[in-house]
C-alpha cells in the first residue's frame, strides 16, 4: 500500500496520455478518467465525431485506448451538469454583457480542480494529474505553480486561479518536457495519440464560429455602430458577434475601424483608428493570489516590476499593481498595450512563477 | 483482490452446463439449420428443441418464439412490427415513462414517423395507475407496451391487469419481460401478453441471443426482411450455437427457479437491513414487495452513486447506477426521476442485482467495506455537514 495512487485526468490527446504513461512508469498507481461534457446521444448537440476539440466521443474512446494500453483502469465521470452551468452558461453571459470570456480557464477551475479532484480525492487518491504545459514545486514547503519549461507551449495563464492546497495535491507530469519530447514519449510508448492533431479554439464551439454557437443559444439584437464622439457609421448585428480589436466583418466604408468599446446599456459598438486600442492600465476583478508573499505585498500597497499577460498569446507587460475599490486590482502597464479586452484573464508572473492573476474588468485608456 | 459481481441485471455469467451445450455448434455441428440435407439436419434439430425449452420456460407454444439477436432487437420487432402492421387501425401506443431506452427510444421513433404516444407517469412506488391507463386509451390505440419488471428497481408491473384491459378494449399488449424472464413464472396461459420480450445472456445464457414470443394471430411487420428463418418473420441464418445455449439456460432456469427465488430474496433481505443498520440516510427504492427477488436499488444521501461505484469496483465489487452513456459514463436515472425522488436522491443511488453465485459472505463483505466509503465521502459534501 506504499504506492501513492493518482487520478489522470485524459482529454484523449498527447499530452494526458504522455502524463498518465510517466507517472505508471514512475510507479505511481493510476486511475485514468475522462469526463463526459455533453450528452453525445443527442443529435443537435452532435460533439460525438468533433475532431479537433478535446473531450468529444472519440476522444474519450482515445483516451480509454491509452489506458488500456498502459494497463490502467479507465472511468468516463459524468460531469455534463457541472459543464452547462459553469462553463458553457458563463461563456454564453459573459459574450451577452460585452465581454470575451475565457471558458479554458473556467472549465481548469470548476470541472479539473473542483469538480474532478473532489472525485479524485473520493477515490482516496493522493493527487489529480492533467497535461498541463507548467509545473509545480516545493519551495520551503510552499507550493509554487511555474510557467512549463516548452515556451511555445505554456499553459500556466489558463491555471491562475489554482489554490495552494490545489496545488499540494495537483501533479502536471509533462510540465517539465517540450511538446516534441512529449510526443517523442508516446511513440515509443506505442501511444495512439502520438501524433494526434492538437486541440484548437473552444472544445464545445464546433459552429463555425462562436457567434454561430451563440446564436443557437440567444437571439442577437441588432444595433448602432459609432464612433468614439457618438456619430452613427454603420449597425451591428448583435453585440456577442464582436470582441476587442476586431477589424474584420465590420463592413463599414473608409477607416480602418477597430472595435474600441462594446456598449451593452446603449447597445452600441464603438470603433475607431487602431490608436483608440491601446490603454495604459487596466482594473481586474476576482483577484487570485497563488502565492501567499505576493499576496500580502498586494495588499499592503501594491507589487512593482511584475510581468503581466493580457491574454494567453501574450508576450508579458511590466507593471504595477495595486489594489482598487472592492478587493479589485488596478494594473498599471509601463507601456501601453493593445487590445486590452474585458473578459479575459491577466496573470501576474515574477520571471517563471504565476503569483496570480484576475479577470480584465475594464481597460483604463 | 476478491472480484464479487453484484450486476446480474446487466448481465449474467454464462453457466458451464450452457457452455458446453454450445461448444459442439461452434465446431463439428456448423451445418445451416435451413439446409435440406445430412449438415442441416442436426442442427435444425437443435434450433428446434431450443425453442421448445424457450416455451416451456414461458408457457407457451415453440411456434410462437422468434429467436432475435437481443432483448433491444424483440423490443424493437414488437413495437414497430405492431405499429406498422396495424397503421390502418389507428397510430396510438401506450407506454410508462420508465421504460429501458430500448422501448423509449423506438416509441420516440415513431413519434417522427407520425405516431403518437402516451408516457405514463409512476407513482413513488414505481407503479403504473390503471385507471391513468384505461383513460389513456382511445379507438385509436393499437399497442400497450409496459415492462414485466423494471431493470433498475425490479418494480413488477401488473401485468395481469393491463393484460385483462388490453384485451377488453381490443389493444395488443407487449411487455419487455428481459428483466423477469427466468427469475420470475411467466405464465403465457394465465396472462392476456400477445408479444414479450425476453434476452439470454440475463439469464446464464450467452449474448447476442434472445426470443420474442407472439402470440398466434398478432400480426407483426419484420424488422429484418430476408429468407424464410423463423417462419418468415425474422431474416437471417440462426445464431445456432446461441440459440441452443439460450435453450440450454432457459431449462435451467426453469428447474432452479424456485430455489434461487428464495435465495436471492434472503440475500437481498441481508444485504437491505445490513445496509440500513450501518449507514444512516438510505432509501430502498421502489416498492417493496412488488419487485424482484434479486434487485435492491438504493439511495445513499449526500453521495454521488458515480463514485460511489467507482470506489466499489476499486475494491472488486460490480454493481450499477442507472444506464451506461456511449461514452461509459452514467446518465442520471429516469426511472428514478419518474418516481420523483429527489435529485439528490436519483444521484446517489446504487443498485446491487444479485445471482446465483453470490453468498451471504459476499453480501457480509460490501455490508462491511460500505459504510466507511460512504462515511468518507459524506465528509467531503457540504450539504451533509449542515444536514448533522
Amino acid at each position: 500500500m506504499g504506492r501513492k495512487r493518482v487520478m489522470v485526468a485524459m482529454s484523449g490527446g498527447v499530452d494526458s496520455s504522455v502524463a498518465l504513461a510517466k507517472l505508471k512508469d514512475e510507479g505511481y498507481e493510476c486511475i485514468g478518467v475522462s469526463m463526459q461534457l455533453w450528452d453525445y446521444s443527442r443529435k443537435d448537440d452532435a460533439r460525438g465525431g468533433t475532431s479537433g476539440s478535446c473531450c468529444s466521443l472519440d476522444d474519450i474512446h482515445d483516451a480509454r485506448a491509452v489506458a488500456d494500453r498502459l494497463d490502467v483502469p479507465f472511468y468516463v465521470v459524468n460531469v455534463e451538469e457541472a459543464f452547462s452551468k459553469e462553463v458553457v452558461d458563463y461563456f454564453v453571459a459573459g459574450y451577452l454583457s460585452g465581454q470575451t470570456p475565457n471558458p479554458c480557464v473556467k472549465c481548469n477551475q470548476v470541472l479539473k480542480f473542483e469538480v474532478l479532484l473532489k472525485k479524485a480525492l473520493g477515490l482516496e487518491a493522493d493527487f489529480l494529474a492533467t497535461g498541463h504545459y507548467a509545473r509545480i514545486i516545493k519551495d520551503n514547503g510552499v507550493h509554487k505553480l511555474l510557467k512549463g519549461v516548452d515556451p511555445e507551449k505554456d499553459q500556466s495563464y489558463f491555471l491562475f486561479t489554482m489554490t495552494s492546497e490545489q496545488l499540494s495535491r495537483v501533479l502536471f507530469p509533462v510540465g517539465d518536457m517540450t511538446k516534441a519530447e512529449v510526443r517523442e514519449y508516446a511513440r515509443a510508448r506505442g501511444l495512439r495519440t502520438s501524433d494526434k492533431r492538437e486541440s484548437q479554439e473552444i472544445c464545445f464551439v464546433e459552429e463555425p464560429s462562436y457567434a454561430d454557437f451563440l446564436s443557437s443559444r440567444v437571439s442577437a439584437r441588432a444595433g448602432e455602430i459609432v464612433d468614439a464622439s457618438g456619430r452613427v457609421l454603420g449597425s451591428h448585428a448583435g453585440l456577442f458577434n464582436y470582441t476587442i480589436g476586431q477589424r474584420k466583418g465590420l463592413n463599414l466604408s473608409g477607416g480602418p475601424f477597430y472595435v474600441l468599446d462594446i456598449d451593452t446599456a446603449g447597445n452600441r459598438l464603438v470603433v475607431g483608428p487602431i490608436d483608440g486600442l491601446y490603454s495604459g492600465s487596466l482594473i481586474a476583478r476576482e483577484i487570485n493570489w497563488i502565492s501567499e508573499s505576493a499576496g500580502r505585498a498586494f495588499s499592503e500597497g501594491g507589487l512593482e516590476g511584475i510581468s503581466v499577460k493580457i491574454r494567453y498569446r501574450h508576450t508579458g507587460v511590466i507593471s504595477t499593481i495595486r489594489p482598487f475599490d472592492n478587493g479589485m486590482a488596478r494594473v498599471d502597464f509601463t507601456e501601453p498595450q493593445k487590445a486590452v479586452t474585458p473578459g479575459q484573464a491577466v496573470v501576474f508572473y515574477m520571471n517563471d512563477e504565476v503569483l496570480g492573476g484576475g479577470w480584465i474588468e475594464r481597460a483604463i485608456k | 483482490m476478491n472480484k464479487i459481481y453484484f450486476d446480474h441485471n446487466a448481465t449474467t455469467p454464462v453457466l458451464d452446463e450452457v457452455f458446453e451445450a454450445m461448444v459442439p455448434f461452434l465446431k463439428e455441428q456448423w451445418g445451416n439449420p435451413s439446409s435440406i440435407h445430412w449438415a442441416g439436419r442436426g442442427t435444425r434439430k437443435a434450433v428446434e428443441d431450443a425453442r421448445e425449452s424457450v416455451a416451456r420456460l414461458l408457457n407457451c407454444t415453440p411456434l410462437e418464439i422468434i429467436f432475435t439477436s437481443s432483448g433491444t432487437e424483440g423490443d424493437n420487432h414488437a413495437i414497430k412490427g405492431l405499429a406498422y402492421a396495424k397503421k390502418d387501425k389507428g397510430n396510438h401506443i401506450i407506454t410508462t415513462k420508465v421504460e429501458h431506452p430500448a422501448v423509449l427510444n423506438t416509441c420516440k421513433h415513431l413519434q417522427k414517423d407520425g405516431f403518437d404516444v402516451t408516457y405514463l407517469d409512476v407513482d413513488t412506488d414505481g407503479l403504473i395507475d390503471l385507471n391513468a391507463l384505461k383513460s389513456a386509451i382511445t379507438p385509436r390505440t393499437i399497442l400497450i407496451t409496459v415492462m414485466f419488471a423494471n431493470n433498475e428497481t425490479g418494480v413488477l408491473s401488473p401485468i395481469k391487469e393491463i393484460g385483462d384491459i388490453a384485451k377488453e378494449k381490443g389493444v395488443t399488449f407487449h411487455t419487455d419481460a428481459v428483466q423477469a424472464a427466468g427469475k420470475i413464472p411467466i405464465d403465457l396461459q394465465k396472462l392476456n401478453i400477445d408479444l414479450l420480450t425476453i434476452s439470454g445472456h440475463k439469464l446464464y445464457g450467452p449474448k447476442g441471443v434472445g426470443a420474442l414470443f407472439a402470440r398466434r394471430g398478432v400480426r407483426l411487420v419484420p424488422l429484418i426482411h430476408g429468407g424464410h428463418h423463423e417462419r418468415n418473420r425474422r431474416g437471417g441464418t440462426e445464431n445456432v450455437a446461441g440459440i441452443v445455449g439460450f435453450g440450454k439456460a432457459c431449462d435451467i432456469a426453469l428447474k432452479d427457479m424456485d430455489r434461487e427465488i428464495t435465495h436471492l430474496k434472503a440475500l437481498r433481505e441481508r444485504l437491505e437491513k445490513g445496509i440500513a443498520e450501518k449507514i444512516p440516510h438510505i432509501k430502498v427504492n421502489g416498492h417493496l414487495e412488488k419487485r424482484l427477488p434479486n434487485t435492491a436499488n438504493i439511495s445513499f444521501e449526500f453521495v454521488e452513486g458515480e463514485s460511489l461505484l467507482l470506489n466499489l469496483d476499486m475494491k472488486g465489487i460490480a454493481a450499477s447506477s442507472g444506464s451506461a452513456c456511449t461514452s461509459g459514463s452514467l446518465e442520471p436515472s429516469h426511472v428514478l426521476l419518474a418516481m420523483s425522488l429527489s435529485h439528490e436522491l436519483s444521484h446517489g443511488s446504487v443498485r446491487f442485482s444479485l445471482g446465483k453465485s453470490n453468498t451471504a459472505g459476499e453480501i457480509d463483505y460490501l455490508i462491511e467495506i460500505m459504510p466507511p466509503i460512504v462515511e468518507r465521502m459524506r465528509s467531503m459534501s457540504p450539504l451533509y455537514a449542515a444536514a448533522k
